[in-house]
């Protein structure tokens, strides 16, 4: 059976598992639409929550920025993970006990304001519309690699699937669908991983292979790779290439922004008690976690691979000839995220560091007149099974686990944002007086629309489509963490304290981004050039979120502090979320 | 609702119960992971040091570790107080 059919089975295959979910799971009530019905084991929940989390990015993408840097990109494992516990002592229980559907909800309720409700649901909606724009031109990628279709195409069936699930079954469709995806993406995900830590180290388990002894040359894999990365001119691979400061910042704002990302945050709205909201934060983190701990090891590993393809006789000896290249480059040639361009003109691909000016002298000796070799970091997740030489099933696995991932996370996210229009936006302030099969049917249409407007937004992605990450994260630092965490921790902010603390995370924030990276990320609109001696502080952009967060803190201190406390009914309220008993079904209203 | 003092008492045993795992949390990501990496880099772990190891392994063991204890703990803290669901 050729490769192509074999993809063709295996993401036809999840896609039918998925459509057969979303049929079995169809929501008929809103508190079944908005957190499916309170009534998901926290187990499957972890589950669910996992396959929410990890995107197109954690899948595709992290291995090879952490491959590609080295120690200094230890941010993302760090950051991608220590935001739940955040999530898991400050926020999720506190939020399960109040018992609503939406974050804007709890905003408002807890500072008594249509207006806070209002910023929050303004956050909620930037933040949600530029994570998913990734996701759905990510799983188009997807689609066009291994199913050889044109990119807009997958794109238009990744959205049909989608569509079906979602707006049949809302969360308690979404939900069922991401644990039978999180099942998918781990299982692609791990067995590659697997047998290259076998192949390189012989052990089994790639987070302890990473620490291993390299077979072939018997060092600790970790200095063979330091050694030949260095041997080609490039910096080692575990010192610190950045400034401390810098890595310290960027941890942080991962961290905060992991906490505030609130289509996250309402998965923990639909365990049954509070208890489980705390258990569930944890079963999350152990299915994160499996691929967390792997991806490192993939990503090392998988860099010494390609090194050692290029030169299989040591990095001192000549590199390999063009012709004699392995079956996996050619392949991945004609996607073009390989390139080789033979620079000296002898046959060999040479492959080194030429922004080195110490290495030049180097370079020169060795006949070398520039690299003629350059990947795609997103190759070494890709190409994985192929470098690894496992059979093709395990390719089309890939190719499912990475269009799993990246639903998961556009379902996750859209629901987030359909229910921020129904339940916030038209429920609680356009048509009050709305039926309960009314707002289904809100509900829904919303869904469908926020569908829509993603999927364009996936087919004309705006040119700023990467940097708008640093934006959803800084938003989520700036604004929905701290009112969150001070609505729950604090009985004293009041509703001009959280509103004007919200309003200055929100204007700091873009205005800090704006500033480096352009006026709604337009090209050529930014007031000073982006680089590391323009920035406040040193402070790149990327990790604005925890001084935006500071900002809102700040603000919301001083002025609940200038002006009367919040009403006694509010306070009671606070009481009532901050201890687990009598946390019942969720009400709507 | 519980009354208000054994609240009171729920809620001061639960910040400091929030507040011995923030400082671990830190401790093992921003610390070891990454502040005080120059200062352990004696202490060697597979071809690295043990910052390395923290940054890329530990940090999450912790981080896992940290959220199933406060889970177990607060509920036995829920128990005591009367405040259990």
């Amino acid at each position: 059976m050729d490769q192509y059919t074999l993809n063709l089975i295996f993401v036809g295959g999840s896609f039918a598992l998925y459509i057969g979910i979303a049929i079995w799971a169809r929501a008929g009530t809103t508190a079944e639409f908005y957190a499916a019905g309170q009534g998901v084991h926290p187990v499957l929940n972890g589950m669910a929550t996992a396959a929410d989390w990890m995107s197109a990015a954690s899948f595709i993408s992290m291995a090879g920025l952490i491959a590609a840097v080295g120690y200094g990109n230890s941010t993302f494992l760090m950051g991608w993970t220590g935001g739940y516990v955040l999530l898991a002592l400050l926020l999720a229980p506190y939020l399960r006990k109040f018992g609503k559907f939406t974050v804007p909800q709890f905003i408002g309720d807890r500072f008594y304001s249509q207006k806070a409700r209002m910023v929050a649901v303004i956050s909620l909606i930037i933040i949600s519309v530029t994570y998913v724009i990734g996701q759905m031109t990510g799983a188009g990628v997807a689609f066009s690699r291994f199913l050889e279709v044109e990119s807009d195409t997958g794109l238009y069936i990744a959205s049909a699937i989608v569509f079906i699930y979602a707006v049949l079954g809302g969360m308690k469709g979404i939900t069922y669908t991401q644990v039978a995806q999180y099942c998918v993406l781990i299982i692609a995900y791990t067995i590659p991983a697997i047998f290259i830590s076998l192949q390189l180290t012989g052990n089994p388990i790639p987070g302890l292979g990473l620490f291993s002894t390299h077979i072939e040359s018997g060092l600790p894999l970790l200095t063979k790779l330091d050694q030949v990365v260095t041997e080609l001119g490039f910096a080692q691979y575990t010192t610190l290439n950045t400034s401390m400061f810098n890595m310290f910042l960027f941890t942080l704002s991962l961290m905060i922004g992991t906490a505030g990302l609130p289509h996250v945050i309402i998965r923990f709205f639909t365990v049954p008690k509070v208890s489980d909201a705390r258990w569930s934060a944890g079963w999350a983190l152990v299915f994160i976690s499996l691929l967390y701990l792997s991806a490192p090891a993939v990503g090392a590993m998988a860099r010494l691979n390609v090194i050692s393809t290029i030169y299989p006789q040591g990095t001192q000896a000549e590199a390999v000839l063009y012709e004699e290249r392995p079956q996996w480059m050619r392949n991945w040639e004609v996607t073009g995220l390989l390139k080789f361009e033979d620079k000296n003109g002898d046959g060999r691909i040479q492959f080194y560091n030429d922004k080195n000016e110490g290495f030049a002298a180097t370079a020169a000796e060795r006949g070398w007149t520039g690299s003629e070799f350059t990947y795609n970091n997103d190759i070494l997740v890709l190409a994985n099974p192929e470098i690894a030489q496992l059979p093709g099933w395990v390719i089309a696995l890939i190719a499912a686990g990475g269009l799993a991932a990246a639903l998961s996370t556009a379902a996750g996210l859209l629901l987030a944002i359909s229910s921020a229009i129904s339940h916030d936006l038209i429920k609680s302030y356009l048509n009050p007086n709305i039926s309960e099969k009314g707002e289904l049917l809100a509900a829904r249409i919303s869904m469908a629309g926020a569908i829509v407007v993603a999927t364009w937004l996936g087919l004309n992605p705006p040119g700023f489509a990467a940097q708008t990450v640093a934006l959803a994260f800084g938003l989520a630092a700036a604004t929905i963490f701290p009112s969150l965490m001070m609505g729950i921790f604090s009985k004293r902010i009041n509703a001009m304290g959280a509103t004007l603390g919200m309003l200055a995370g929100l204007v700091i924030t873009c205005g800090y981004l704006f500033t480096y990276l352009g006026m709604f990320f337009i090209p050529g609109t930014n007031l000073l050039e982006n680089t590391a001696s323009n920035f406040l502080f040193g402070i790149p952009p990327a990790s604005f979120g925890p001084i935006g967060a500071l900002a809102n803190f700040a603000v919301a201190y001083a002025v609940s502090m200038m002006t009367s406390p919040p009403p006694q009914d509010v306070q009671d309220l606070v009481e009532s979320i901050r201890v687990p008993k009598g946390a019942g079904a969720a009400t709507g209203h | 609702m519980a009354d208000k003092t054994s609240s009171n008492a729920y809620w001061a045993a639960n910040i400091r119960i929030i507040t011995i795992c923030m400082v671990i949390w830190f401790v093992a990501s921003f610390g070891l992971g990454i502040l005080l990496r120059p200062m352990l880099s004696g202490i060697a772990v597979g071809g690295t040091d043990l910052g390395f190891w923290f940054a890329q392994q530990g940090s999450i063991l912790v981080f896992l570790g940290l959220i199933f204890f406060y889970a177990w703990k607060m509920n036995k803290v829920d128990a005591e107080h009367g405040v259990e669901e």
